[in-house]
């Protein structure tokens, strides 16, 4: 049994989760002079041990496809060189999903979180983002406007360093750029074709240094972000907020610390978290003065429908019973095909930063005519990539045979494929939602999460019109969609639910108590010490990738902790 | 991680910033690696028996053959990195084993002989049927699923080997000061494209 150890000193501030909005919490709070222990469920991360940077497939016997060859039979985690622990299942700590929902649930167990390996794409949210309903009658407006967060992506912005260009466009607005770097030559070529079909095509929004920044060296453009990055180059909360906030002696990380439970006082203020090391499978409690939980959406749900007691009997910050509700992913769907112009082109590094040069900001907004609502902004993928483990195993399937022919193939294919990913807007719906299964408890003794989920037909449709899109960008290119030239079935083509890993708005936020779990600062309507600070107080899931959103909310809710907490309040 | 690779990282960032990282600094990583490797010496089958061994270097041979003095599927580690994924897997080691036994079965019934003691001309025979899924019969299915991962995965070994890197012309994984496109290709490919004389 977990033996509980009682009677630690109360801590300032308690986060639990050590993301994007765990990291940016403890940067802003340690600099405002607070004192903050961060609860992160995974290790501590050594960069310089932990990342893969600069490998190749052949300085391993088994070439990256894992010793166990996992990548031939699934992987349960995010590819040999990804950056660590970041798993699609994890067999100590499972979910659990309703008859008939098909749902993915990326996690990350290290300092860092998923900030260690995501995109790097740190895109704005529009105005019109903030008031959905007021715009089309469809979701929730968010309890404040661009202009309250606008500041807040300045000061996220700068802090982090996000590369770009000033472009003027309503549904990409505009931040603090580092300057973007050069085109790739496929790149050149997406663009003249978007310019052809009245499509804008700019420089991507990347959390990535093209010029030094607070200590932290310009990119070496080696193409793999996603690795992790050792010189700290892209953002990491670990590298960038963490590691630094730990020298100032303010922050206190304790690793391997899986939150189970906030518990309540008398007064229904959270007094401490309880959570097991589990290095011991110890049960500890560390009291605090005010609670943020940054655990990840559905982690923080969670943690809160598990914080049971008399005065909160259905889950911490939870009478209005919205925790777990309304969540949403991103409805994706890719697209690729060859453009002979590339054939035959002289070979060169086209490493870059991960991810492509350019992308295409939604551009319907005034369009009257199209069947769904909302939209998606499309992201671009070619050039000649590091050959891995399974690089050319589309070619193999396409080609057959063996022998010359096969290998000519592959040589003459190798970086002429561009490739399109449509990145889009799901309205939250009542179908789609995650709560604690009653039968199932983790490793570690927890209730798990169950889901359900449902894609409405206005995600279906906008599959749809991805496919056609993508489909004449390629032709206008001059190239060959690779595949059926008409999409056969939206059903069988939209994105797993989950998969994007964009799952967010199962603790929202409002002004009404009895529709929302947070007022307008992510601070717990009916629990004054409880913030969340994740993407989980979300209310629309708009085609701007959430994480920029993340830390730029986190950076308001800490400001104003600090000052609730000058004033006396918390 | 060796004490020069460390040493290496360290200076990357200063190097980096200040705009000095180059090739050869970052190939150093691979050159130490492959030093290691070469110092490890001769791979011994950990999961293929002797003759399984030959006939899965063989099979690699025949999907991407030598040319001149730059190796093929077998000289490129198809077998080594084939056998070591069987060791440590028993659905791929029932893959290849199963694979290569049936292999043998069909050439012996069909040549009177295992497959890589049959002449040249009767081994391609075979991959001729067992390449192609459009020869899908109950007789010939087995088959066709085996070499379809013997394709995959000779292909896997051979292109992310040195020689396969070469062969692609993959240029990346150094580093940069600045991202920059050659002029020539970008004025290939536009000189290709529909977009020709466009400003």
């Amino acid at each position: 049994m977990f033996q509980a150890v009682r009677g630690t000193p109360q801590e300032d501030v308690v986060v639990i989760g050590s993301g994007a909005g765990g990291g940016t919490v403890a940067h802003v709070l340690t600099g405002l002079g607070i004192k903050v222990t961060l609860l992160e469920a995974g290790p501590m991360l050594n960069p310089a041990r932990d990342y893969k940077e600069h490998k190749t497939p052949a300085d391993y016997a088994h070439r990256g496809a894992g010793e166990h060859a996992e990548s031939y039979f699934g992987r349960k985690d995010f590819g040999f060189f990804g950056a660590p622990n970041g798993y699609w299942e994890m067999d100590d700590e499972p979910y659990t999903t309703a008859p008939g929902t098909r749902f993915r649930w990326f996690r990350s167990r290290i300092v860092g979180g998923r900030t260690n390996h995501y995109g790097r794409i740190s895109l704005r949210f529009a105005d019109y983002d903030f008031k959905p309903y007021s715009t089309d009658g469809l979701g929730t407006d968010w309890p404040l406007t661009y202009d309250d967060i606008a500041p807040y992506y300045d000061k996220a912005e700068r802090f982090i360093g996000i590369c770009g260009t000033r472009e003027g466009i309503r549904s990409a607005p505009d931040g603090q750029f580092l300057p973007a770097p050069a085109l790739r030559v496929h790149e050149v070529l997406v663009q003249k074709a978007c310019g052809r079909l009245n499509i804008p095509c700019i420089p991507s929004r990347m959390a990535i240094l093209t010029k030094p920044q607070n200590g932290r060296p310009a990119c070496h453009y080696c193409g793999e972000c996603g690795r992790g990055c050792i010189t700290a180059s892209n953002y990491s909360s670990s590298q960038v907020q963490i590691f630094p906030a730990m020298k100032t002696g303010l922050l206190t990380v304790i690793p391997n610390a899986m939150a189970r439970e906030l518990i309540t006082g008398e007064d229904g203020r959270v007094k401490a978290v309880s959570y097991v090391d589990k290095a011991t499978r110890t049960e500890k409690q560390i009291r605090c003065r005010v609670a943020v939980v940054a655990a990840s959406a559905c982690e923080s749900a969670r943690l809160l429908l598990n914080s049971k007691s008399p005065r909160h009997p259905n889950g911490l910050a939870n009478s209005s019973g919205v925790v777990g509700r309304y969540l949403t992913d991103t409805v994706g769907y890719g697209v690729s095909g060859t453009v002979p112009a590339l054939e035959g082109m002289l070979k060169h590094d086209t490493d870059g930063y991960a991810g492509g040069h350019v992308y295409m900001p939604w551009w319907g907004l005034d369009r009257k005519n199209k069947d769904f609502p909302r939209g998606y902004h499309i992201e671009v993928g070619g050039g000649y990539d590091m050959p891995m483990v399974g690089s050319f195993a589309g070619v193999c399937r396409s080609h057959e045979g063996y022998g010359a022919s096969l290998k000519k193939t592959v040589l003459e294919g190798y970086g002429c494929s561009v490739s399109f990913a449509g990145r889009g807007e799901m309205i939250p719906n009542e179908d789609s939602y995650c709560e604690i299964d009653p039968h199932v408890v983790d490793k570690w003794g927890i209730p798990v999460l169950r889901f359900n989920f449902k894609w409405s037909e206005n995600e279906l449709k906008m599959v749809r019109h991805m496919h056609d899109t993508f489909a004449s960008i390629i032709e206008t290119m001059g190239g060959r969609v690779s595949g059926p030239r008409q999409l056969e079935s939206e059903a069988r083509s939209i994105s797993t639910p989950g998969a994007i890993i964009h799952e967010l708005g199962t603790v929202r936020m409002g002004d009404d108590p009895s529709k929302s779990a947070l007022n307008k600062y992510c601070q717990g309507h009916e629990c004054r010490n409880l913030f969340v600070a994740d993407a989980a107080p979300f209310l629309t899931n708009p085609d701007k990738n959430p994480t920029l959103t993340i830390c730029a909310m986190a950076w308001r809710t800490s400001e104003y902790i600090a000052e609730s907490m000058r004033k006396g309040e918390l | 991680m060796d004490g020069t690779r460390r040493e290496w990282l360290r200076n990357a960032a200063i190097a980096a910033s200040l705009g000095q990282l180059n090739a050869e600094e970052m190939q150093h990583v691979h050159q130490q690696a492959a030093k290691e490797k070469q110092a490890a010496g001769a791979y011994n089958p950990k999961a293929l028996n002797e003759h399984e061994w030959k006939t899965v270097a063989r099979l690699a041979d025949l999907i991407i053959p030598p040319e001149g003095s730059e190796p093929g599927g077998a000289g490129a580690g198809a077998p080594e990195y084939i056998d070591l994924l069987c060791s440590g897997s028993e659905e791929m080691s029932r893959i290849w084993l199963g694979g290569l036994a049936w292999l043998d079965a069909e050439s012996r019934r069909r040549f009177d002989a295992a497959f890589i003691e049959a002449k040249a001309a009767r081994q391609t025979e075979l991959l001729d049927l067992i390449a192609y899924r459009k020869n899908d019969t109950p007789e010939l299915g087995p088959g066709i699923r085996f070499f379809d991962w013997a394709r995959r995965m000779v292909v896997d070994a051979y292109f992310t080997s040195p020689a396969g890197v070469k062969a692609v012309g993959y240029k990346g994984n150094v580093g940069q000061a600045q991202f920059q496109v050659p002029k020539e290709a970008l004025d290939y490919a536009i000189a290709r494209s529909p977009f020709r004389g466009e400003r």
